[in-house]
């Protein structure tokens, strides 16, 4: 089911959380709402479910208006950051939650119910209570629980935010796979740009409750529409006015045409790259990135004196 | 040393003030037997006082549950004008004297009351029956559940609510399914306090029942009553029976709390 927002716009009391946003989504595609916090990605996220009401624009679901619809009519599913498991049920009885209020039969929400807990990692689970179990486990059961009406649209509000890195990346790739054999359109709130570009078909950058720039992950970094999407998608460097990718910017041990001077303060071996700290005659901080090798290959040591170009670089009107 | 010190006087406060007096009264019950408690307390009077106090309870307590719980609601969950006010009028009834209570009534359904008239021509019996001993009664025990109820939904969010409406609950779905079962510890202790309230109200139905004997007599009025007319042994023995009935209602608060905790 595709969905369609048109000129949404949100404020509470006078702050502005968003401000004449348009967004398409695909039918069955994984798309991210990614912004730092403050800017409107859960306020969109949470209007399209049903949850906040705009205060002018439209959402459409599957092509049918659905602005005025309550969130129990829009057959969605939601994801809270903080699970919103149901304390008082055991995990079945949370995951059947759906099931029962549109009072399925028992045979089958039994049915379901299994196929969902074994879906995510909860069989055998099913009786303990949300209180005895781990962050990753009561999130799993959140989804699973999402899913168990069949909803049209998956939406997950910063469905990882809660949980530690190693738990959190191992659950990001879970819900990657999960999408590409489900294949329930599914937006997600993140404010984690390697998350979004990890696993998304889409990116929606929010910024300030506007919609910077919509595109693929790799349309977002290497063509960034404005200043905002380049630097918070990926890192850039001030390069005297223009923006540049510190992989994109290459130290060369002679004067050259177009470099600048700068000494090597610092290099990190982050495995296969190197990330070596730079600051410029001026002072100012500069960093570049290249493969391991390279790094070698230049003979570089800390306190040297090199000459700085950036490869490609891109301006933009502020 | 300083802990002892604490606890010796925490506990002798409440000899003092609490157990002392109750057991004077157990002792003076008791004193010549059980047969003139026993007399006392199987008197028609007194028992029609026992089922009036029980009847105004069993009308009260539910009547102030649900409205404690709507309150509650309304206060916690919902944005309305008028809202601080709703919060701030919810515990005048305790900051309210009974007896202010019960003069407000008599102002307002008496015979020259704003309501009197009216009542009067339709033939209703309010004042000195049991509609306004009932209607003073919720009155002074008004509180209760909403205040207990209101930190707890203040607490518990309201995002398990959202989650059951994204799954496709309605708003009576999510109030049985959900908000009910998450807030009933508080319900349950909401309606002790309110019980007990009920059971023990005096200043308010002394002043609008007219305390006739038999009839709109309530158990609290009978022991002022059997006291004023020198019968002691009646008195203390619907004291104790009183004390025992707010004693258990007690016991069962206790003995639920530790449940709550999970």
């Amino acid at each position: 089911m595709s969905i369609l927002a048109r000129h949404v716009t949100k404020r509470f009391g006078d702050y502005v959380a968003l401000e004449d946003v348009s967004l398409e989504v695909e039918s069955g595609s994984l798309t991210a709402l990614l912004g730092p916090s403050g800017s409107g990605k859960s306020t969109l996220l949470r209007i399209i479910a049903g949850l906040e009401w705009p205060d002018s624009g439209e959402i459409e679901l599957s092509g049918r208006d659905a602005t005025a619809l309550a969130p129990q009519k829009r057959n969605v599913g939601f994801v809270f950051q903080h699970y919103a498991a149901f304390k008082h049920m055991t995990v079945r009885e949370n995951v059947a939650f759906g099931l029962r209020v549109h009072r399925r039969p028992r045979a089958e929400i039994r049915e379901r119910v299994d196929e969902l807990l074994g879906l995510v990692q909860l069989h055998g689970l099913g009786d303990r209570y949300p209180s005895q179990l781990s962050g990753g486990q009561r999130q799993r059961m959140a989804l699973a629980r999402a899913l168990a009406p069949e909803p049209q649209v998956l939406l997950l509000d910063e469905p990882f935010g809660a949980l530690d890195a190693r738990v959190r990346a191992e659950l990001r790739e879970w819900l990657r796979r999960l999408h590409d054999v489900v294949h329930v359109t599914t937006v997600f709130v993140t404010h984690d740009q390697v998350e979004a570009m990890e696993i998304s078909d889409q990116i929606a950058v929010l910024n300030y409750g506007r919609l910077e720039q919509v595109g693929a992950p790799r349309e977002l970094y290497d063509e960034p529409a404005t200043e905002f999407v380049m630097t918070f998608v990926g890192d850039a460097n001030d390069f005297g006015g223009v923006l540049v990718r510190p992989h994109d910017l290459e130290l060369l041990p002679e004067p050259a045409e177009g470099a600048v001077e700068a000494m090597i303060v610092r290099a990190s071996i982050l495995g296969r790259d190197t990330k070596v700290e730079l600051h410029d005659r001026s002072g100012a901080e500069l960093v570049a990135l290249m493969t391991r090798d390279r790094y070698e290959e230049l003979e570089l040591w800390r306190g040297q004196t090199v000459w700085v170009r950036p490869r490609r670089e891109r301006a933009f009107a502020t | 040393m300083r802990r002892l010190g604490l606890r010796f006087v925490a506990l002798g406060y409440l000899a003092a003030i609490l157990v002392g007096p109750l057991a004077i009264v157990f002792w003076r019950t008791f004193e010549h037997g059980v047969a003139p408690a026993w007399d006392a307390l199987s008197q028609p009077d007194t028992i029609h006082a026992f089922k009036l106090t029980l009847l105004i309870t069993a009308i009260a307590v539910p009547v102030n549950t649900a409205f404690g719980i709507v309150c509650a609601i309304a206060i916690v969950r919902r944005r309305f004008p008028g809202k601080g006010l709703l919060n701030a009028f919810i515990d005048l009834p305790l900051a309210l004297s009974p007896v202010v209570v019960g003069l407000s009534m008599f102002l307002l359904y008496g015979r020259k009351g704003w309501f009197g008239g009216w009542l009067d021509r339709h033939g209703v019996q309010f004042l000195f029956a049991l509609p306004a001993m009932v209607v003073a009664t919720i009155f002074v025990s008004l509180p209760f559940v909403a205040r207990e109820v209101v930190p707890t939904l203040r607490e518990i969010g309201d995002e398990q609510e959202q989650a059951a409406r994204t799954l496709g609950a309605g708003g009576w779905q999510t109030f049985w399914r959900i908000t009910l079962p998450s807030i009933r510890w508080a319900v349950i202790y909401g309606v002790i306090l309110t019980t007990a309230r009920c059971l023990g109200e005096y200043g308010a139905v002394a002043v609008v029942s007219g305390r006739i004997q038999g009839q709109t007599e309530t158990a609290t009025l009978r022991v002022e009553e059997q006291y004023e007319q020198y019968n002691l042994a009646g008195a203390y023995a619907i004291s104790i029976v009183l004390a025992l009935m707010a004693i258990a209602v007690l016991v069962a608060m206790t003995a639920l709390r530790p449940k709550a905790a999970t």
